[in-house]
């Protein structure tokens, strides 16, 4: 057993404190855990959002000495004994109350992205006909537990404050999710570019550092949607074609039904 | 108070949880033209769907063709141990498989076979693979589908609300519900001409569990506050393998995807100790070597099932009696193995987060050693009792769906059969919840006096000046269950535990919560504390008046199935005394087709089922 010091953020949006609490630590606890174990002996209504406790529900997002982390899974031996630990709500989105930050605005992102719209000539009586390889690349993005650190920690949102112009890692991810999908006939291009700010990402990699599912957000998703808005917006060739035949169709892959 | 005071919402169709069975609910309510609404505790696509991992049974047959409905339901009879409701069984049965390809149109993206279907996995009491799956996350998948599609719906939510009590019109039925926003603490009331609950489970009243703190029993609550009945509650079901260290992770699941991937059970002497335990039902489908399981991991169609993945409450009870027999692993559990079963890079395609997990949580690399894992509180099989074909519960207007309804899986749950089953029943109770709103016709007024002490109760809490800690009750109401109301029951535990939840009872009434109503997680745990004692003390009044052992529920002096008791179901309600009452209601005489297809032997159905295929097939 070992005895830490917490300095934990206490109050809203518009006045707060770092407040300290002396606890104690055992062997294999999360910084979650040191939470809710001051909630339960010191102040009862300090207030923290989480489900799972395992990693995979994405409500424990907060700021752990400044880095964006799920609270469930950061374990107290990665810290120095004695180092003092910061615990504060995430930067880029209003304090509620303590460790709870109003995460609305995302949600609102997400219902202005077109939803999935599969290719009816593609349906069989057995479902749908899409291969393994073909749904490798957007599985991953779909391993996505919406705890938007990715969210918190881009600097478009978290630094400029550009809310009303981009909507982040998590929905470019989100875009790809069904931009890639195999059998998707919706186009969501022409709102990416215009609507979702795809052109204010400068490819730092931030989001993919922080990303709890280990998603390669950048390189997977990010980049490769860029370059299609950069094929069909910028191309002379594609911009000419278009004039000429109308927009491409997604090309889908063969279907044996 | 005033009550024209408190904000007021109107919908046809109120749903209380968001989780599958809720999100399902709301989206088929809305398809039938409802004003729709739902209620959580939590954010939306936060409910504990998402820790669901293994997958969702239906008898799609894309992986091996002979699978069909009646062996799904005969599956799901056996493992229920023939307490299912035999209607729902059937329904579940046959509507699975089209509502798994509705929710790949919906845009889930299941794990491929080499054809292109959705592939589906091995799993316990399955006679066949048969779990769709997205590696070991379906749940996320499943909740994820449902709330991208469901945003576009209409549907309004109204997230980290918490639902507190239901108010009934003369009538007697339900017309609406008093609900708090957990962040301000103030109080919102909806009218409604329909409520479903899907609200899941009771598991937080036991010590070590797999259940998040959402799960505090409030949908039996509120339902048998307002006169409905409960059924089945004595059944609760332990997963065999939740993580026991360290501590601070106990009782957090481990996906029985790793025994359908091939995993084994160890007891601390190297033993692979299932063998010892198969029950005389499994016998014959059952392998009783290790060089026959291993056929069947390798693909084997004629090899029987490893013992590993006998039914939950087997499994469950093994580990266990290993335990107690000093055979145990370092921490109290059992091994289990898949790192010499499985290649690496299999373990990290497959069970992706299970690895991650261990890595993180426990520092151990599931693919060079083994788990050390226990029996943890997962599921409850009882219930809000609900009809079969309606999910309405016994009081007029309030449905049920999902794991807070009872009937379904008996007195055991296969794994796999609760995704499928929020699907099947979430639409259904949807879809009649939608045809009873419009038989409604127009909004009731709320009354005044229910609505009014349903607040006084909730705000009593914060005015008090003081009182018992909130956090404190709980602990010794999970410590309590735990000892005496485990997985394994007898007469004078189960007493003792009845006895300690009067007491806590008794304390209840003067517990204070500090601070303001705004985000304040005492007053919140307050509040849930009064739902998790009505749960838990229909569990252990049920346990004790069950003299038998059937699936989950485990009476050490009363050992083996009565035959007697497969007549009765236990229903549970609120007296005029406000005393809990118990009575054995005799359950409805099965359907003769439906108790020839549980009760044929395994070669008969297959041989039945390959020959309807063959004539549909030349048709
Ligand atoms: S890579 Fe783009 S989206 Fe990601 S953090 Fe950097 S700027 Fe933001
Ligand atoms: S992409 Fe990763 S970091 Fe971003 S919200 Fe999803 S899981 Fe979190
Ligand atoms: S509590 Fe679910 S991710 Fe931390």
């Amino acid at each position: 057993m070992d005895k830490r010091t917490f300095r934990v953020y206490r109050g809203d949006n518009e006045r707060g404190e770092l407040k300290s609490y002396e606890v104690e630590i055992n062997e294999g606890m999360v910084v979650l855990d040191v939470i809710h174990q001051i909630q339960a002996e010191q102040e009862n209504d300090l207030a923290v959002r989480w489900n799972c406790k395992a990693g995979k529900c994405g409500s424990c997002s907060m700021e752990i000495n400044g880095k964006p982390k799920l609270a469930c899974m950061t374990r107290m031996n990665e810290y120095e004994p004695g180092q003092t630990i910061v615990v504060t709500p995430l930067k880029a989105f209003p304090v509620l109350k303590d460790l709870v930050s109003d995460v609305s605005w995302n949600y609102r992102q997400n219902e202005r992205i077109k939803p999935v719209k599969l290719a009816p000539e593609a349906k069989t009586d057995r479902g749908y006909v899409m291969y393994q390889k073909d749904v490798d690349r957007i599985q991953e993005f779909r391993k996505c537990i919406e705890c938007y650190l990715c969210q918190d920690v881009c600097h478009i949102l978290r630094d400029h404050d550009k809310q009303d112009a981009f909507i982040g890692p998590r929905f470019m991810i989100r875009v790809a999710s069904l931009e890639m999908h195999p059998l998707d006939i919706e186009d969501r291009l022409p709102e990416l570019k215009e609507e979702f700010g795809s052109g204010y990402c400068n490819i730092t990699r931030c989001c993919t550092d922080v990303c709890p599912e280990h998603i390669n957000l950048t390189d997977n998703g990010i980049i490769p949607l860029k370059e299609r808005v950069v094929d069909r917006f910028y191309d002379p060739v594609t911009i000419l074609r278009r004039k000429i035949f109308g927009p491409r169709k997604k090309k889908l892959p063969p279907i044996n039904k | 108070m005033d009550i024209s005071e408190i904000r007021t919402i109107e919908h046809d169709v109120l749903i209380v949880g968001a989780g599958g069975a809720g999100l399902s609910a709301a989206i088929e309510a809305s398809a039938q033209g409802m004003s729709t609404g739902i209620v959580m505790k939590s954010l939306l696509g936060k409910a504990h769907t998402v820790m669901a991992e293994g997958g969702m049974a239906a008898a799609l047959a894309n992986v091996d063709s002979r699978d069909h409905w009646k062996i799904h339901f005969r599956d799901t009879m056996r493992g229920g141990k023939f307490l299912n409701v035999w209607r729902m069984a059937e329904l579940h049965a046959k509507l699975a498989p089209e509502r798994v390809k509705l929710l790949e149109e919906w845009g889930a993206v299941f794990d491929r076979t080499k054809e292109g279907l959705i592939n589906q996995r091995n799993f316990g009491g399955h006679r066949y693979p048969r779990l769709a799956h997205v590696g070991d996350r379906t749940g996320l998948e499943m909740i994820r589908t449902l709330q991208d599609h469901g945003i576009h719906q209409g549907i309004e939510t109204y997230m980290e609300c918490t639902a507190l009590d239901l108010v009934k019109d003369e009538s007697g039925a339900v017309n609406g519900i008093v609900c708090m926003w957990r962040e301000t603490g103030n109080f919102i009331l909806f009218k409604a001409k329909a409520i479903i609950f899907a609200t899941g489970g009771g598991g937080k009243a036991w010590d070590v569990t797999s259940n998040s703190w959402e799960y505090t029993g409030d949908g039996y609550a509120m339902a048998y506050e307002a006169g409905a009945e409960l059924m089945d509650m004595e059944f609760n079901q332990f997963h065999p393998t939740g993580m026991v260290w360290p501590l601070s992770v106990k009782g957090i699941l481990v996906t029985e995807s790793v025994r359908g991937e091939g995993g084994i059970l160890l007891n601390s002497e190297g033993t692979r100790f299932m063998y010892n335990y198969i029950p005389d039902r499994f016998k014959s489908e059952t392998a009783d070597t290790e060089e026959e399981a291993a056929r069947w991991l390798a693909g084997d169609k004629n090899a029987r099932r490893p013992p590993e993945l006998l039914t939950r409450d087997v499994v469950a009870r093994a580990i266990n009696e290993e335990v107690k027999a000093g055979r145990g692993s370092k921490h109290g559990g059992a091994y289990l193995n898949i790192a010499t079963q499985r290649s690496a890079e299999d373990i990290k395609r497959k069970l992706p987060s299970m690895y991650h997990q261990f890595k993180v949580l426990a520092e151990l690399d599931i693919t060079k050693e083994p788990m050390e894992v226990g029996p943890t509180c997962h599921y409850f099989m009882g219930g809000i009792r609900v009809e079969a074909d309606t999910s309405m519960s016994t009081v007029p207007g309030l449905f049920a769906c999902g794991e807070c309804a009872a009937g379904m899986h008996g007195a055991n749950r296969l794994g796999g059969n609760s995704l499928s089953d929020l699907l099947v029943f979430g639409y259904l109770s949807g879809k009649s919840a939608a045809e009873y709103a419009r038989s409604k016709g127009t909004y009731t007024e709320l009354d005044a006096e229910q609505v009014n002490s349903i607040i006084r109760n909730a705000t009593s809490i914060l005015n008090r000046e003081s009182g018992e800690n909130p956090y404190l009750l709980h602990e010794a109401l999970e410590k309590n269950m735990q000892t005496n109301v485990g997985i394994i029951r007898k007469s004078e535990t189960l007493d003792k535990g009845i006895a300690e939840i009067e007491k806590l009872k008794q304390s209840y009434k003067s517990v204070k919560a500090k601070g303001t109503s705004q985000f304040n997680p005492g007053w919140h745990e307050a509040l849930s504390l009064r739902n998790l004692l009505i749960t838990a003390e229909s569990v252990a009044r049920a346990a004790l008046l069950r003299e038998e052992s059937r699936g989950a529920h485990t009476r050490e002096d009363f050992p083996g199935e009565q035959p007697e008791w497969l007549k009765y179901n236990i229903a549970i309600s609120k007296g005029a005394n406000g005393q809990m009452q118990l009575h054995k209601v005799g359950r409805d005489a099965p359907d003769r087709e439906l108790q020839r297809i549980a009760k044929s032997s395994i070669e008969d159905l297959e041989a039945e089922v390959a020959k309807e295929k063959q004539t549909s097939n030349l048709t």
